[in-house]
């Protein structure tokens, strides 16, 4: 008995012990206290060394959290019981957030730099007069191949990847709305179709694609591309940047049907705990300079006017990332489906996921 | 005395009654209210007339199955030489200690080990075989579930023969038994209550192997798992999660009963 008592009082010890260093550790990194921000944002989409500047102007701590889909990020600020000063979202998820109450509305007058976005993407249906959201990247959703691994063949759109040559060599990103829209655009319907014999046509389309597809997944398709695994993906413009940078062989193409175009804006969501921080964040990332230095890192397509001069030219002048107008103009934002719809799309994706 | 030991056991109860019985009773309440809130049948409705779930359940079953078969046939070999091995515990620590590695991680290592340029490959070049393709495969996903779940069914599986008393086996000897007689009538039967535990302990995470699905077999494997994660992060249809959920323990408690220890009535002893 007196052993059981001495190795239990040792155990309790022991425990406490550890609590107390981690708490020790914790202070001495400041991941709690008043000076600290919560950054919630998409695996890889911002340069570290930014995130060190922004500590070192500022004084406040950066804690970064990373989410892998709009969907989870929403789960997550939904469900409370975090304290995340700023996100990062799409507009589609921006428009459902405003709209269940999620948000906190900006205040304007605390926000410096705005002047410096292009005007093309300011004031825009999602969000109008920007009262709850800060542009931060856009981008398109499209096709990246390595022209040494398919020599014979051009793909410029999605029909191309229908061609029985491609079997079993695609990577697919994991998202319901961008697999489903393949279907659909290929039909030339909308992207945000909510009529039933539409989504059953697209869905009927998708099952001649099935063979093609080696698997479908989200941000290992980077790695895999540059390192040959598989010959074409279908992904985000910055990730294909990304994969071009590594492997010269790759190139991006915007498909000729049209495609996805989708803006990630800064917001403030309700879980925020210093608010400061989080205008000093949306101050600092309006800074044409940081904005240049971050697209250039994270390969995605900036909304900062000012910031393109720091670009180098073969980027701005890059139209598979800079579109013209008038490509832009054949591309189509996603609208937010509502959760009836939502729950259609997702169930035609797992139907599509089990074709063999 | 009594009375202490009493109040010794109220924490247990306590944290049966908040951790196991209440989460359950939660899952099932959810599994009745549709992706408005309100209480319907609609989620039982659509599972069981969903060919894609009821594809979806079959399928997991299937690999389930065949993980479970697999690793059976590998552990117990193993875990029967293991027995008859010297320095055994030292053999055993071996086996197991893969498991002390995040699952995270020995399935990144198996993304390297099947690539297309992996070593498994770069061995079937050597040899004249060519390479295969094995992310991204049916076969790819089986090897790494198999792996994974091997140590969870060679441990009991060993404790189980390593239990058996050595006299058992002389005796069976004494009485003309040869070694293959010896191991079917005394040590498998006596060895079967491992197999059992081990089946369980495989069987039932095996349904819902969700990450290695998206991982290795590239979500060209879709298990109940998959649909699971779906309907709480993706949809926000908590009740059809539940639902499935709640069908995962119903197979479960099919699962226990059918690898149970069942009473053989009427047999003389």
């Amino acid at each position: 008995m007196k052993k059981l008592t001495f190795i239990s009082l040792l155990v309790i010890a022991f425990t406490g012990i550890i609590y107390f260093a981690s708490q020790m550790i914790e202070r001495a990194q400041g991941t709690s206290g008043s000076d600290v921000f919560h950054l919630y944002n998409w695996g890889d989409y911002i340069d570290p060394d930014l995130l060190t500047q922004f500590e070192e102007e500022t004084g406040y701590r950066v804690v970064y959290e990373t989410f892998d889909s709009n969907e989870a990020m929403y789960t997550k600020v939904d469900q409370g019981g975090t304290s995340y000063d700023l996100t990062i979202p799409s507009e589609y998820m921006i428009e459902r957030m405003i709209d269940e109450d999620l948000l906190v509305p900006l205040d304007h007058s605390r926000i410096e730099g705005l002047n410096h976005i292009n005007d093309d993407f300011l004031d825009l249906s999602f969000d109008p007069g920007n009262q709850y959201s800060i542009p931060y990247f856009w981008g398109t959703l499209g096709i990246a191949y390595n022209e040494d691994l398919i020599s014979n063949l051009e793909l410029s759109s999605w029909e191309s990847l229908f061609d029985p040559a491609l079997e079993n060599s695609i990577l697919m990103i994991d998202g319901a709305r961008e697999v489903i829209g393949i279907g659909l655009q290929s039909n030339g319907y909308s992207l945000n179709s909510k009529n039933e014999k539409e989504l059953e046509e697209a869905a009927n389309t998708l099952v001649d694609l099935a063979p093609n597809i080696k698997a479908l997944v989200a941000d290992e398709i980077k790695m895999y591309m540059i390192q040959e695994e598989a010959a074409v993906a279908v992904t985000y413009s910055g990730e294909a940047a990304d994969m071009m940078w590594e492997n010269e062989s790759i190139v991006y193409v915007l498909p000729a049907e049209g495609s996805n175009l989708w803006f990630d804006n800064m917001v403030i969501p309700r879980t925020v705990q210093n608010e400061d921080a989080a205008y000093a964040f949306i101050n600092f990332m309006l800074d044409p300079e940081v904005a240049a230095q971050n697209a250039d890192y994270v390969g995605y397509s900036t909304p900062n006017e000012s910031a393109m001069s720091y670009l180098p030219e073969e980027t701005i002048e890059d139209e598979q990332f800079y579109p013209s107008q008038e490509m832009i103009n054949q591309l189509e934002v996603y609208e937010d489906l509502g959760p009836e719809y939502t729950g259609i799309y997702n169930e035609m994706f797992l139907e599509f996921k089990m074709i063999k | 005395m009594l009375k202490q030991r009493k109040a010794l056991s109220v924490p247990y109860y306590l944290w049966i009654a908040l951790f196991v019985i209440a989460p359950v009773f939660l899952l099932l309440y959810q599994s009745f209210q549709n992706i408005d809130g309100s209480f319907s049948l609609a989620n039982i409705q659509t599972y069981f007339t969903s060919t894609v779930y009821l594809t979806m359940t079959l399928q997991s079953f299937l690999y389930a199955f065949v993980i479970t078969v697999v690793a059976l046939l590998i552990s117990y070999p193993a875990a029967y030489f293991l027995t008859r091995a010297k320095n055994k515990q030292l053999w055993l620590l071996v086996l197991i200690l893969p498991t002390w590695i995040n699952i995270l991680l020995k399935t990144y290592a198996f993304i390297g080990i099947l690539s297309q340029t992996g070593a498994v490959n770069q061995f079937f070049e050597f040899i004249g075989l060519g390479t295969q393709p094995l992310l991204f495969t049916r076969l790819g996903f089986i090897i790494v579930a198999t792996y994974i779940e091997i140590p969870f069914m060679l441990l009991p599986i060993f404790n189980a023969i390593d239990e058996i008393d050595d006299s058992m086996v002389f005796a069976s000897r004494d009485l003309g038994a040869n070694e293959w007689d010896t191991f079917r009538s005394v040590i498998f039967p006596m060895s079967m209550s491992g197999v059992r535990s081990g089946v369980q302990a495989v069987f039932i995470p095996s349904l819902s192997l969700f990450m290695l699905t998206r991982l290795i077999a590239g979500n060209r494997v879709v298990t109940l798992g998959t649909a699971i994660e779906q309907h709480f992060l993706v949809t926000q249809n908590w009740g059809m999660g539940s639902t499935m959920g709640i069908v995962l323990i119903i197979i479960m408690f099919v699962v226990m009963f059918l690898t149970g220890k069942r009473r053989k009535g009427g047999q003389r002893g």
